[in-house]
Formats: structure tokens, C-alpha cells, sequence
């Protein structure tokens, strides 16, 4: 396949192997952090761990989005789903994802309308196609995924539909970064940052990890571009933020990507998943789009959520924990029967663990 | 779904010819083996392409019988069908069904019809169960060695791809059809060949990586798989990379994967060839000692994982 082969072959792979095991300090522990769930599935799966030196330490950072979305708004989505003429329209990894006290799939198979969509424009398609249903799209996921669903919502406006809406988890990476930069326990020498995300928003929001002495390189998701990414941050000399992934990254990011995401939506604080909240690191969709806004279309009233006992994902988010310090790990925890989201998603790394540890 | 039929089924029903967990059971009845099996099909969509659920029911049972050396004779037919069907609809699916059977060699020799009202089923579900005679019985799992090659007869998850983007209406996918195949002829050449197959199974539920970790599982080996070598065609490919999923766990309906011994592997290699259900049968590993009862992959990427069993079913990731 073309433009990705290229960027699988094993002899430039080896190469870059070779350059790394040169330029690697074997004095250090070298600690770097892969933050998008991609990464740290693509890491699994092509056994790049096998291709480095031991005193590297890839730790699996908080970029899965389904990892990263807290109980309480799949009980909200659960909810909804329970509202007589409501179809959910989910990515398809939502599905499983265990919430305070069940999950979508659970409720699917109890009879309530749950459909798996591609996209959010497929959501809006679906509501188009089904008028006397109310279409309700889990918006969930980074800045990559927030711009579609944002131009869902002004197509929506557009062509006046008035039977769609979105529950919004969305979230938004350099604050959850900042965080993890300031937790005790993780001593991380650089960050492997997101491909995609930073398509959108560019180089310029990370500018303060390098400031706080850490070493930094935007990175593609192919094995190539993996490893050719870890050698930059073992080269790079200062902090700084470098860009592997040139074929598709411009410093600036995408413009109106972002112009479409502040149209629609603004920030305010956000709960993730094991680490709880973030100053303005979550999107919510405007006042003048609350028609789209299925939170205040339809005021579902939620018991109190709660967090299962035993499961560590909040460490494994953080990076502070690995799937195999989890008591819960391969006995209570298995994809057929996931308790905690980083064993549903297939970019979850409890889920990279089991399948590919 | 392993957890649930080991937990009930083969724990209420045991016997030692359950315990075999074979696709098809062998049974012996005076001086002559038989192989019988059973299979229900709830395929959505009805119609894929490169098949259907008449066409599927007849040569997944077909191929059943066939893994375990039977040559396929009888079927049976159990069709359970949705209150307001169209009738135009039932009809296409039956001569599908007529079609098959010809064209596998067996007969449709007793059956049943219900109707259900409507959304007690699906549109339609279908049965049926297969009898063959065995004419190969040194399949043995206890004599594959070090170094034995596994083979696969053509490329994989063609069928997971077509069904899927059908269902789901994926433009990319449209050009991806089911391998869907009567496997009968193809694995009657391979078995009369003179060569030692030692196990032999269709990658239907879970795909090559399930059936090769059925094949290791509690086994004093296991098996080595170069991922450059697993044949895969571009259009599953590229339904793979854009929905996330593993092609290794996709179901096949029309290929089968063996261990033969090492000296006959070129030999087997060439009669598989020959067939034009097997043109593109392929080496793709080996069995290895070092790691028991466990599959591991040399990836493309010149790295190496371990192959799990897939547990649940693959769902399309978000980005």
C-alpha cells in the first residue's frame, strides 16, 4: 500500500535502530512518553519495544479518547439511549465501555437504539434519513476529532435539522501535558507528541513543555516514524520541539480546523479519567448552538457516578502504572469483559497489553 | 464465547468425542468413519459480495467436514424465517443454496422450515448439518515437530471485509469480495498427495490467529509467523488500516491453514497451487519450540509480538 509501506520497511528501521543504539547515553534511563493511544498501539504491534536498548522507557501517555471520557458521561449517554425515539450514534469503541453501572452495549442488547458511525457527518446523515428519531452523537476526542464535529453542528444549522445533536466530551491535550509534567511521580525526559492533534493545533501550544526542560518531537504513527521520532529526542540537544512528522504537520497546524472548533465550541474545566479535573481542558458547545447541545435539549437527570473498585486506569493514564501492576488484569479485566476503559478501546493500553504484551 | 461453550456446553454434554473439539466429530460406525458436524448461520447482511447466507450455509459446513479429512456427502437444512419475508428474497437464497450443493458435490437430503413472527429473527437464520466420510485420518497434532511449515492457501479476512463494509455501507470496501468457497476439492487434492498433513482447519470465527492458538494451545510448541509472508490483499488492507482492525483476527470462508511435515512442504505448496482456490498459498511460518503453547509475530517492522486469542469481537476505533 502505497505511502504506508514505505514507512514499514524493515532495513530503514533497522537503521534507525542502529542510530539509536549509537547515540544513547548507556549511563541514563531515557523515560519518553507516547501520548496518543495510536502510538502506543502501533508501538505493540509492530514490537518496536524489541528494537531499542533497555534504558529506554516508553510510557503510554493519556491520548486514547475513549480512555481519557469518566463515567459520568457515558451514564449520560446511557440515558439518553433509555429516551424512547433516540438513536445514539457512537464511534465504534464507545460501545463497550463500561460506565457507574452499565454500558451502551448492554443496553443495546436491553433493546435501546445504538448505532456504530464513522463519522459525525454520518450521525447527521442518519438523522436526516430517520426524521421522526432524535439523532444524538457522542462527540468524544481530542483536537482531531472536535473540527467534524463542529462542522457537523454548522451543517446541521445549515440545512436547518432540527433532529440531531451531540453530547460533548470533547477534550483538548496541552493541559493534560502540563499536568503530567508537574506530577511527582513520573520523571519524564520528553514527550512523543501526537501526530494528528497537532495537525490542528500546530507547535505553539507546546512551547511550555520545552521551557520545563522537556524534550519533544511531533511524531507520525508508522514504525519508521516511531523510531526515527526517538532518535531525534535522544539526539536533540536542547529542549525544544521538533517535527518528525513533516508529510503532514505545518508549524502553524491547521487554521480552519481551528476557526471551525472556536466557532462551535468553548473551553471550560474537564474531568478525565484518572486524573480528574483540568482547567480548561475540555470543549463544550456554544449558547448560540444549544438547539445541537444534547446536554441542554434534553436534561437527563444521572445518579451520582461512581468508579470501580480495584481498577488502576487512572494511574495507567498517567503513566505512573502499567496494565501488569493491575490486579484486575487478565482475570476480572479482559476485552470480552472490560472494567475499566483502557481495556475497551483497541488504542487503550491496558488493551495493547493484553493482546499484544 | 470459548469461556461460555467450555463452561456449559462441554461440561454438561461431555464425552470423549466432544472433547476432541474438532469442527467436525469422528465417528465410527461398524468397519466405517464418519465425519458429522453442524453449523447455524445469522450472517447480516443476507447478501454480501461473493455470497450469500444460502451459499454460506452450504459450504462453511461443506468445509467442516472437509478440515477433517471427510469427504462431504449429505447435508441437512433448517431454515427459520421472519414473519413477511419477501418471498422473491427467500426464493434467491434457496436457488443459492441448490447452486452450492451442486457445485460442492453433496445432496440436501432432509430439512425443516419455520416461520417466526416478526423481529423474533433476523430475516432469515439457517442450519444445517453436514455427513462425509473420512478418507484421511493421520491428521495428529502430537507428531508436528520444530521447524514443521505452516501454510495458508490463499489471503485472508476477505470475508470479515466484505460482510462488514456491506453492512456498514463502506464505499472502500465494495471492491473486496468473500472468499467465500467450497473447500472440498482443494483439500481432497492436498490429502491424497503423498505428504504428511498433520493438522488442517479453516480460519473461519477469529481468523488465522484464533485457529493457530487453538492449534498450540496446552501444546509442548509453538508457532512462529513472519508478518511480510501473511497474504493480504490491498483491499482488505486498507479496510484494516482505516478501521483499526487486526486482519489476522478476521474470519475467512474459503481458505484453509495446515502444518505439514518439513519435507513435503514444496510438495504440498505445489498441489495447493494448482487449485484456483489456493494460487496464492503461501509459507507463513513455522512451528517453533521456544514458545509453548503461544503464536508470535516477526513483524514487517523487523520487530516481534505475541498473537492473542481475540477475545470479543473487533470494533472500529474512533481516530
Amino acid at each position: 500500500m502505497k505511502y504506508v509501506d514505505e514507512y514499514r520497511d524493515s532495513k530503514l528501521i533497522a537503521r534507525q535502530a542502529r542510530e539509536i543504539r549509537e547515540a544513547v547515553d548507556p549511563g541514563h534511563t531515557y523515560s519518553f512518553m507516547e501520548v496518543c493511544g495510536t502510538h502506543t498501539m502501533n508501538i505493540f504491534r509492530f514490537g518496536i519495544r524489541e528494537l531499542l536498548p533497555a534504558n529506554i522507557r516508553l510510557i503510554s501517555g493519556p491520548g486514547c479518547p475513549v480512555c481519557v471520557t469518566p463515567n459520568e458521561f457515558i451514564d449520560k449517554a446511557i440515558a439518553l439511549a433509555g429516551i424512547k425515539n433516540i438513536i445514539i450514534a457512537t464511534f465504534g469503541d464507545m460501545l463497550k465501555v463500561p460506565g457507574s453501572y452499565s454500558s451502551l452495549e448492554k443496553e443495546r442488547g436491553a433493546g435501546a437504539s445504538v448505532k456504530i458511525v464513522y463519522s459525525s457527518i454520518d450521525a447527521l446523515d442518519l438523522a436526516k434519513r430517520n426524521p421522526e428519531k432524535d439523532v444524538v452523537f457522542l462527540g468524544i476526542g481530542f483536537e482531531t476529532t472536535a473540527p467534524t464535529v463542529a462542522q457537523s453542528i454548522l451543517m446541521a444549522k445549515r440545512a436547518g435539522v432540527k433532529n440531531y445533536s451531540v453530547l460533548c466530551g470533547h477534550k483538548t491535550m496541552p493541559e493534560a501535558l502540563s499536568v503530567l509534567t508537574e506530577a511527582p511521580k513520573l520523571d519524564i525526559d520528553g514527550f512523543l507528541l501526537p501526530g494528528h492533534v497537532s495537525a490542528i493545533i500546530g507547535v505553539k501550544p507546546y512551547r511550555f513543555l520545552a521551557a520545563r526542560g522537556k524534550r519533544c518531537v511531533v511524531a507520525g504513527f508508522e514504525p519508521l516514524d516511531i523510531m526515527q521520532a526517538i532518535s531525534m529526542l535522544i539526539k536533540q540537544k536542547r529542549p525544544g520541539i521538533e517535527i518528525q512528522y513533516t508529510r503532514i504537520i505545518k508549524r502553524g497546524g491547521n487554521v480552519l480546523a481551528r476557526k471551525s472548533i472556536k466557532k462551535v465550541f468553548e473551553e471550560k474545566d474537564s474531568i478525565w479519567r484518572g486524573i480528574g479535573k483540568i482547567r480548561k481542558s475540555g470543549l463544550v458547545i456554544k449558547s448560540k448552538f444549544a438547539e445541537f447541545d444534547a446536554e441542554k435539549k434534553f436534561r437527563v437527570q444521572i445518579p451520582g457516578a461512581r468508579d470501580h473498585a480495584g481498577c488502576i486506569c487512572g494511574d495507567v493514564i498517567k503513566g505512573v502504572k502499567t496494565p501488569l501492576e493491575c490486579k484486575l488484569f487478565r482475570k476480572t479485566c479482559a476485552p470480552e469483559h472490560p472494567v475499566g476503559a483502557c481495556m475497551v478501546s483497541s488504542e487503550g493500553t491496558c488493551s495493547a497489553y493484553y493482546k499484544y504484551g | 464465547m470459548h469461556r461460555l461453550i467450555d463452561s456449559l456446553i462441554m461440561k454438561e454434554f461431555d464425552n470423549a468425542i466432544l472433547r476432541q473439539k474438532k469442527d467436525s466429530a469422528i465417528l465410527k460406525i461398524g468397519s466405517r468413519k464418519l465425519a458429522f458436524t453442524t453449523d447455524s448461520y445469522v450472517v447480516n447482511p443476507i447478501f454480501f459480495p461473493g455470497g450469500d447466507i444460502g451459499s454460506l450455509s452450504v459450504y462453511g459446513t461443506v468445509n467442516d467436514l472437509s478440515v477433517c479429512g471427510a469427504r462431504p456427502l449429505y447435508l441437512s437444512l433448517g431454515i427459520i424465517i421472519e414473519e413477511g419475508l419477501d418471498k422473491k428474497i427467500l426464493e434467491r437464497i434457496v436457488k443459492s443454496i441448490k447452486n452450492a450443493a451442486r457445485i460442492a458435490g453433496v445432496k440436501i437430503v432432509t430439512g425443516d422450515t419455520k416461520v417466526v413472527e416478526r423481529g423474533l429473527c433476523d430475516k432469515i437464520f439457517i442450519n444445517t448439518s453436514g455427513l462425509g466420510e473420512v478418507y484421511y485420518d493421520k491428521f495428529s497434532v502430537d507428531a508436528v515437530e520444530a521447524g514443521d511449515p505452516v501454510i495458508i492457501s490463499g489471503p485472508i479476512g476477505e470475508h470479515a471485509i466484505s460482510v462488514l463494509s456491506k453492512r456498514e455501507g463502506l464505499a472502500f470496501g465494495t471492491k473486496v469480495r468473500s472468499d467465500l468457497a467450497p473447500l472440498n476439492g482443494l483439500i481432497q487434492k492436498v490429502l491424497k498427495a503423498p505428504a504428511c498433513v498433520k493438522f488442517m482447519r479453516d480460519p473461519t470465527r477469529g481468523g488465522l490467529a484464533t485457529t493457530l492458538n487453538e492449534a498450540v494451545s496446552g501444546r509442548r510448541f509453538g508457532i512462529e509467523l513472519d508478518e511480510k509472508n501473511v497474504p493480504i490483499s490491498s483491499g482488505v488492507r486498507q479496510a484494516c488500516e482505516m478501521l483499526g482492525l487486526d486482519p489476522l483476527y478476521l474470519a475467512c470462508e474459503g481458505r484453509v491453514v495446515l502444518i505439514v511435515s518439513k519435507k513435503d512442504a514444496s510438495r504440498v505448496l505445489d498441489v495447493i497451487r494448482k487449485d484456483t482456490l489456493g494460487r496464492a498459498a503461501k509459507v507463513i511460518g513455522r512451528v517453533a519450540k521456544d514458545y509453548r503453547g503461544r503464536v508470535l509475530l516477526n513483524t514487517i517492522a523487523g520487530g516481534r509480538r505475541i498473537v492473542d486469542m481475540l477475545s470479543g469481537e473487533q470494533l472500529p476505533r474512533i481516530c
